[in-house]
């Protein structure tokens, strides 16, 4: 697959709302690898680096879910600007895309799976499910995992399991997390409280980029910060349970919201649709932040149900690199801003205005008691409303 | 506030850590900042960057013989002071020792109860029973049952053939 290909097709995760899609967007669950006796990537030398990619780039694209057309490609041969797209999509991590000689990311078509070759690790295995889906993610990262570790030696330890260059990977290698979509408790002032509760249980709350980034657009990631001394499925239980309490507490925070203080919401959401039907120069940080707004408003019935894919794939096409990519030359900051507001203008066209009718006996308002039903995987495009 | 690392300029980057309710806090100036790749795409170590502050102001630690080398990779000790990251998977015998306390710290337990690749499954499998034999063996040959010995022996010589 080309680039080019990869670029136009959405992910499989990005075109569908999941589980608890009006919170949950995505769930990811990354494995950390390493082969036995060649110096981890970040010590390594590059005929090392060079080395282990020659070795394990065969065994990948054998893989069933890689064969055909995968995307495969060595990040010193990529052009910056398309590896910050796969930064944008999350397929890469940043750490990756700053990577040199020896390092590769191979991606799936349906770009559920990616895998990134000499990062901070000899191999890391990602899979992003839509919605609330940490076990079929970790399902197929874990099948990956079982096939490659036929032909390659790992490196592991019975008393440290899995060893990782950073210790604070040890064990299952594991990383699992869910970005979830919080507006509820952020306009509540509630959000704080939250992430304290939720760090007190060993759980690490970030923001839309992973580590060390702000919050942008009321999107938070969730993850275990443990990978030692527990087992995968203990691990990704307490994690769902966790996230599952809060999606309870997001949704009252929503309900709240519409009942007691309805003029706050609408105004919040039509200030945001204003602001972005309008504009003509408007950056990223300011873009997201309304677009989180109306996703909110289309989760409340301010706007018609459907229009929540829209919504999301424009979380994902505002972003700098992918707008950048488009163009035809380089662009400068505000030629970037001016483009950006022209492709919301142009988006939003379908989208109505905010239904004004909010009070709290609206058959559109979410339930509260109908999302502890969390162990049955509905089919993908049913939202939690229509049950 | 000035730079805790050079002393000399004013701090314009100000990095707190808080891990258990322990809260440490470092201010660093443009410079050291860069220097010590705060700003680097390619993240560090925010752990040892408090440590390692406040050894340097305290002395200089010497390079000296009794730091431990990773015969594989030439790994030491002070390596993993200074990136917080290890050099390869042969580091973890020599440096595991003194890797309990961090990790008790980091991690729910020290001892990984998770997933086993099927190869190293297998290996363990055949390490407990030769171990289980050599017990055997010296229980055989204190008791004087020299043909029970004999044969344990030669399921233990077996063993060590097939695992090469």
């Amino acid at each position: 697959m080309k680039f080019a290909a990869l670029l136009k097709r959405s992910a499989d995760w990005m075109a569908v709302t999941g589980q608890h899609g009006d919170i949950v967007m995505t769930s990811r669950v990354r494995l950390a690898r390493n082969i036995e006796g060649i110096p981890f990537p970040g010590w390594a030398k590059k005929d090392d680096r060079v080395a282990i990619l020659e070795q394990v780039r065969n065994r990948i694209k054998e893989l069933p879910q890689m064969e055909d057309d995968a995307f495969a490609e060595e990040l010193n041969k990529l052009a910056p600007i398309r590896k910050q797209v796969l930064v944008e999509r999350h397929l890469i991590s940043r750490e990756q895309a700053a990577k040199g000689a020896g390092s590769a990311a191979i991606i799936s078509p349906s770009q559920t799976l990616s895998i990134m070759i000499n990062e901070e690790d000899h191999l890391r295995l990602q899979s992003i499910q839509p919605g609330l889906n940490l076990n079929k993610a970790y399902d197929l990262v874990d099948r990956v995992d079982t096939e490659l570790e036929k032909s390659l030696h790992y490196a592991f330890d019975n008393h440290y399991g899995y060893l990782t260059a950073c210790p604070t990977n040890l064990g299952t290698g594991m990383r699992a997390s869910s970005m979830l979509h919080l507006p509820g408790l952020v306009l509540g002032d509630q959000i704080n409280q939250v992430i304290q509760a939720v760090n007190k249980i060993g759980l690490a709350v970030r923001g839309l980029y992973g580590e060390g980034t702000e919050a942008l657009a009321n999107l938070f990631q969730v993850s275990n910060q443990h990978t030692l001394g527990e087992r995968e499925g203990e691990i990704i239980a307490r994690l769902e349970k966790v996230i599952l309490q809060i999606i309870n507490h997001e949704r009252n925070a929503r309900q709240k919201l519409g009942e007691s203080k309805p003029e706050k919401l609408m105004d919040h959401v039509g200030r945001a649709y204003a602001t972005l039907c309008f504009s003509h120069i408007i950056e990223s940080k300011e873009a997201l932040n309304h677009l989180s707004m109306l996703r909110l408003g289309t989760d409340m019935g301010l706007f018609p149900k459907e229009r929540a894919a829209l919504i999301d794939s424009l979380l994902m096409g505002i972003q700098p690199a992918h707008m950048q990519i488009k163009a035809k030359g380089k662009l400068a900051a505000e030629e970037r801003d001016t483009l950006r507001a022209e492709i919301l203008r142009g988006q939003l066209k379908c989208l109505p205005e905010p239904d004004t009718l909010l009070s709290g006996n609206d058959d559109s308002q979410p339930d509260s008691e109908s999302e502890s039903d969390d162990n049955t995987f509905d089919s993908p495009s049913e939202s939690i409303d229509d049950e | 506030m000035t730079c805790d690392s050079c002393t000399a300029k004013e701090a314009t980057v100000f990095l707190h850590q808080s891990v258990n309710g322990q809260v440490h806090k470092v201010n660093l100036c443009e410079e050291c900042a860069q220097e010590k790749g705060v700003t680097n795409p390619t993240g560090f170590a925010l752990t040892d960057l408090f440590e390692g502050i406040g050894s340097e102001q305290k002395s200089e630690t010497p390079q000296n013989s009794m730091d431990e080398v990773c015969q594989t990779c030439g790994f030491t000790q002070t390596d993993f002071k200074k990136t917080g990251r290890l050099g390869c998977s042969d580091c973890f015998e020599i440096f595991g020792a003194g890797l309990e306390g961090l990790l008790k710290a980091m991690h729910k337990g020290t001892r990984h109860v998770g997933k086993v690749p099927a190869r190293a499954s297998e290996e363990k499998a055949r390490e407990d029973q030769l171990s289980d034999l050599k017990v055997a063996l010296e229980s055989a040959v204190t008791e004087e049952r020299y043909e029970d010995a004999a044969s344990i022996r030669d399921q233990i010589q077996q063993l060590a053939k097939t695992a090469e």
